[in-house]
């Protein structure tokens, strides 16, 4: 039985988070994708090498087409029956994915990090901060519904085409489906992104003040890093939302993670304990952020931080 | 504007949490708070009630047990609370869960149901968005800012890359991000007033919903621990040893 994959038109193409999971439903048998949004011949090429053998590709559905994707899935996952249907975990995938669960009545495993397909179908997930790890079988009839988190599964070219394309028009959702996108605004356009960066260097409370963010830009630009932080301060207002690292935030795994005043609670260190490599600048010596940190420094980032990014620009 | 926000109660994150072994389910101690990234979603269905000479009403389903964090939502100024608590539902998955608030909120009356992005507790995150489905109404999710257009809202949508200015009529399920707003504090006057305001009580039956779980656990276990490294003091060259671990790092 086919394992769907769905996947958003991110910009041009599938984002990568989608890639990630039809890399993974790829290598467990037939995967086959559903896109949103206009596929042009290069996204259904990425698509096809990713490892989906046939795409479902649902056109219209508005500004905000969540409800009408759910619809449209919901009658197409009616007629082909395939045993899942896996979501990476984004905005849009969450919102179509639990649409999609309470219009054919069935359970959806949110927060995966592993899935394991076979005769049925077991997700695993983390919980306490990712202390625990929790595994969950459907014990009802499928499809059965997964969301992904990003970073849970590399992304991987295998080669192949995709043989089918049946493009389908979504219905029209009425009220739910009525909202409409005035605008679109950009915040973080330019630079290291943080799913793609080699380094992210975030900060955390101890930075003190929304000021003093600046010292984590400091250090970032020779780096050449991408900017994080944690929820408090986001919380707090001292910078977008789109930077937060964190359960409620991106999970990240650059090749170096430096975490600076950032004491280490739970809802942050799932976001980013499985960083290659966790640098920790902390003025607490019993910061939990410690037990993670491949380096450690008991230090003020007010004083770490300016030496830091001088010693990195006088060698670039 | 009837405004109803979904509210949570759930065991103090700062103390230790665990499973029951025999159940996997969160121990839940009679004692629990509200969920702090509640608070607003409570702000927000504050603002849009004073606003329009409306009425905040709180659902909440789950144990009710002191009844502490219901009690510091009213604090807050909610009018009132309706309380879900039904041993039949403790097995609730969120589908389950999404078809109690959907009943609750069909028997309340709203003009906007207002949500967190997901529970401090659960996350499963994806509450709101069924709640939308079986109410059949528009999910403004992932709300960074929310004000009244009219007769419509109008919201700043969280994106991945920034965010779309959204426009909706109503009713809808809107579900606010933590920082959204910044949440009131509950004046000793309103903690006082909120001993004396109409708490009702419902169960599954009430609302005619049953609930099976579809998924079972199958095992919990310890995740692989990340062994800690070198802890040192800056002793004013720990920039320097930075420096060192990322040339071993290759990236610089």
């Amino acid at each position: 039985m086919a394992t769907w994959v769905f996947a958003e038109a991110t910009g041009d193409g599938p984002g990568e988070p989608a890639l990630e999971v039809l890399s993974k439903a790829a290598s467990h048998g037939e995967a086959v994708a559903v896109y949103l949004g206009e596929a042009s011949g290069e996204a259904l090429a990425i698509l096809g090498a990713y490892g989906a053998s046939a795409v479902y590709n649902l056109t219209g559905g508005g500004d905000l087409p969540a409800a009408a994707a759910a619809a449209g899935l919901a009658e197409l996952v009616e007629r082909e029956a395939p045993g899942a249907v896996l979501f990476a975990q984004t905005y849009t995938s969450r919102d179509v994915a639990g649409r999609l669960a309470a219009r054919i009545d069935r359970p959806v495993i949110s927060n995966a990090v592993d899935v394991a397909i076979d005769d049925g179908c077991t997700v695993t997930s983390e919980i306490f901060g990712g202390t625990q790890l929790v595994r969950t079988a459907f014990t009802g009839p499928g499809p059965h519904l997964v969301l992904v988190r990003p970073k849970s599964f590399s992304a991987e070219e295998r080669g192949g085409a995709v043989s089918r394309i049946e493009e389908y028009s979504l219905p029209d959702a009425g009220h739910a489906g009525s909202p409409q996108v005035v605008e679109t605004t950009v915040e973080q356009a330019e630079g290291p992104q943080l799913g793609s960066a080699k380094v992210i260097i975030s900060g955390g409370r101890g930075l003190g003040s929304a000021e003093a963010y600046s010292l984590i830009e400091g250090v970032a630009e020779p780096l050449r890093a991408a900017t994080g932080a944690t929820r408090a301060i986001v919380d707090a207002g001292w910078v977008p939302y789109a930077k937060q690292v964190g359960q409620t935030g991106k999970t990240v795994k650059p090749e170096v993670y430096i975490a600076c005043g950032v004491s280490g609670a739970m809802q942050h260190l799932v976001g980013m304990k499985d960083s290659k490599r966790i640098v920790a600048v902390n003025k607490d010596p019993e910061a939990p952020i410690f037990s993670v940190a491949d380096l450690g420094i008991v230090g003020d980032v007010h004083q770490v931080l300016p030496k830091l990014a001088e010693a990195l620009r006088s060698r670039s | 504007m009837q405004v109803l926000v979904c509210v949570k109660q759930i065991p103090d994150p700062a103390s230790p949490t665990s499973l029951d072994p025999s159940t996997s389910r969160l121990v839940r101690p009679p004692e629990q708070v509200l969920d702090d990234t509640d608070r607003y979603g409570i702000e927000v269905g504050l603002q849009l009630a004073e606003e329009t000479d409306g009425a905040v009403t709180l659902l909440s389903m789950g144990p009710t047990g002191t009844m502490q964090g219901i009690r510091q939502a009213l604090a807050m100024g909610a009018g009132k609370a309706v309380l879900i608590d039904d041993p039949a539902l403790e097995d609730s998955d969120a589908l389950t869960t999404a078809k109690v608030l959907a009943a609750a909120a069909r028997r309340e009356g709203f003009d906007v149901l207002v949500t967190g992005v997901e529970s401090t507790d659960g996350y499963s995150g994806v509450v709101p968005q069924m709640t939308a489905e079986l109410l059949g109404v528009p999910a403004l999710t992932f709300a960074r800012r929310v004000e009244v257009d009219g007769p419509d809202l109008r919201i700043e949508r969280q994106t991945v890359s920034g965010f779309d200015v959204v426009r909706s009529p109503l009713p809808a399920v809107l579900s606010v991000t933590a920082g959204a707003v910044e949440p009131r504090y509950p004046t000793f006057r309103g903690i006082m007033a909120a001993r004396n305001k109409p708490v009702d009580t419902l169960t599954a039956a009430d609302l005619s919903v049953s609930g099976g779980p579809g998924q079972s656990v199958v095992s919990v276990a310890p995740a692989p621990e990340r062994e800690a490294g070198e802890v040192v003091e800056d002793g004013g060259s720990g920039h320097l040893r930075i420096v060192e671990f990322l040339e071993s790092a290759r990236v610089i």
